[in-house]
């Protein structure tokens, strides 16, 4: 006679080491591939012994449900472009939010459909705590999923009470909670609970601003996980909490890294609103672009070619320009002609975290070149040429002298110690923080005004021609 | 009785939690994207407590649930692994032969 339950609980041991170990090796470029494989083993097993389960009397709904879920995530996971990765991860964010709350969900109705069964304390406050984070997961990543697709306002939206209102939601949360608690499982009060939790999830990230979008993705990625670890002690399930937990653990020190490179506490990210209140305050500082000169290719083909280091300073344009592979042509260019070229890589470049080392990877410029803001920073005095792709905040030196701009002590790359700055961009427009960057008007600084593309395509050309 | 079960859970709830932040911390910010595409996909393991639940053969509403929570568990699942490892595979130390352009 086989003990299903041992074999069960000895396979979810198994699946929780293979897990973390999963995890670990995906610390180093070398095993990472490994290690994602390791984890898919993981989760293979632990999924595949749950049917053993007795309670699981029907499996056609699950056979269906599977295969239209492992054909559409396929098809998603394939087609995808790199730089979609920050939707993607939303979306699928979501996605896990959503399945945990359903778990939560169809918990309470089992137990409000059949009176007889009492359901216990612990029961009953797991199902409100996974129902809350699941569907607020489920709405505020798809909100996050509409910024970034560009389908909603990317800007911060806000709108007066906000706060109060998200506040008042809140507390209405919990006061249903309480009820359903304290008097059973009302079928009522459970659905007035859960259309506030979606509201909750809307509210509270139609406020925040595109520029703040990697720590929403991780803050929402941590929220997935607690999503999965309620569902774990929903159904006493404790791979699901094990499992859970990692992922609430990695994108909380996601959302911790993220918030410090740009010098702001979490609260101040999600409660601050800061692309509405800096777009709509220094509107007027921004010079026009008849103050710079446009910058003329050829100098700065001769300049790149001459040079003995060049620090390529990549940013969102170069993503929304999908120019990582001319930006490796024009650098394979001048490692031919013996000049050194490396990648500063900011760690909030792109819009979500480790974004643009991505796309740089999808262009074949090896991992080796990349280096974070710690690594490179004091090589800017250095170097002959910097040349900044898409990217303005990060670049700003107010950030690093002006105590009075907004953004001032957030970790910039030191690109104004450069001896020589290109800075390719469309226009003089402000970043996402709305500021003016004092950089563009520097001595030393060419100004190409151009999109990423067809401006590095111009100075590869130009480089040819040398 | 009960009360111990939860206690216990809690217990593995905190100590994974402690195991996620010293793996993780580690983790060096080339690699962020793939980390958080990859952790999204352990969330899906949410997809365990789906098949519990769709399993259960309760009435047409739960049918429902169960089965729309099979559907969105694999999709977070099954895209998250493979989209990990087309990322993943993207990463190379040198180029494997002198580019051809």
């Amino acid at each position: 006679m086989l003990d299903y339950p041992l074999i069960i609980t000895t396979t979810y041991l198994i699946s929780a080491a293979l897990l973390v170990v999963g995890l670990k090796q995906m610390g180093s470029p070398a095993t990472a591939r490994r290690g994602n494989l390791l984890a898919s083993a993981g989760l293979l097993s632990a999924v595949a012994i749950t049917l053993l389960d007795r309670a699981i009397l029907d499996f056609r709904t699950i056979a269906a449900g599977m295969v239209v879920g492992a054909a559409i995530g396929a098809m998603i996971a394939r087609t995808v472009k790199m730089t979609a990765m920050p939707q993607m991860v939303a979306i699928f964010n979501g996605l896990g939010g959503g399945a945990s709350a359903l778990i939560a969900i169809s918990e309470f109705l089992r137990f409000s459909n059949d009176r007889s069964i009492d359901m216990p304390l612990e029961t009953s406050v797991t199902i409100m705590v996974g129902t809350l984070i699941g569907l607020v997961t489920l709405s505020g990543s798809f909100v996050a999923f509409g910024k970034l697709q560009e389908i909603v306002a990317t800007r911060a939206v806000t709108f007066p009470l906000q706060k109060t209102i998200s506040a008042a939601l809140f507390i209405g949360i919990v006061a249903a909670s309480v009820f359903l608690v304290v008097e059973g499982p009302e079928l009522a009060p459970f659905l007035a609970l859960v259309a506030m939790c979606l509201l909750l999830g809307i509210l509270l990230v139609v406020p925040i601003g595109g520029a703040d979008m990697p720590v929403v993705i991780s803050l929402l990625n941590s929220y997935s996980g607690l999503a999965a670890a309620a569902a774990g002690f929903v159904l006493n399930n404790t791979i699901l909490i094990v499992g859970g937990a990692l992922v609430g653990a990695a994108g909380l020190i996601l959302t911790q890294i993220m918030t410090r490179a740009m010098h702001r506490s979490l609260l101040n990210v999600v409660f601050g609103s800061f692309g509405a209140q800096a777009s709509s305050s220094s509107d007027g500082g921004v010079r026009s672009r008849a103050d710079v000169p446009d910058g003329n290719p050829e100098d700065v083909a001769i300049m790149l070619a001459y040079a003995q280091s060049v620090i390529v300073v990549p940013g969102y344009g170069l993503a929304v320009a999908q120019a990582q592979h001319q930006v490796r042509e024009l650098a394979s260019l001048l490692e031919a002609r013996g000049v050194n070229v490396r990648y500063a890589i900011h760690p909030v470049a792109g819009r979500m975290p480790g974004h643009m080392n991505v796309l740089l990877a999808e262009a074949d410029v090896p991992y080796d070149k990349l280096f974070d803001l710690d690594d490179i920073n004091d090589d800017f005095e250095r170097t002959d040429v910097v040349v900044v792709i898409g990217a303005n905040d990060v670049t700003n030196p107010a950030a690093r002298d002006a105590a009075d701009s907004p953004i001032f002590a957030m970790p910039i790359l030191n690109v104004d110690r450069a001896r020589q700055i290109v800075v390719l961009k469309r226009s003089l427009s402000p970043g996402f923080a709305g500021i003016d960057n004092e950089l563009f008007y520097r001595e030393n600084t060419t100004m190409l005004f151009d999109d990423a593309k067809a401006g590095v395509g111009k100075l590869i050309a130009a480089v040819s021609e040398v | 009785m009960l009360e111990v079960t939860l206690l216990a859970a809690f217990y593995v709830f905190v100590l994974a939690s402690f195991v996620g932040f010293e793996v993780i911390t580690k983790v060096p910010p080339t690699l962020h994207t793939p980390l958080m595409s990859g952790a999204n996909a352990i969330s899906g393991i949410t997809l365990i407590g789906a098949l519990l639940i769709a399993g259960q053969a309760g009435g047409t509403v739960g049918t429902v649930l169960g089965f729309l929570a099979v559907v969105l568990g694999t999709i977070n699942v099954v895209g998250g692994l493979m989209v990990t490892d087309r990322m993943l595979q993207m990463f190379r130390r040198r180029p494997d032969e002198p580019d051809q352009r």
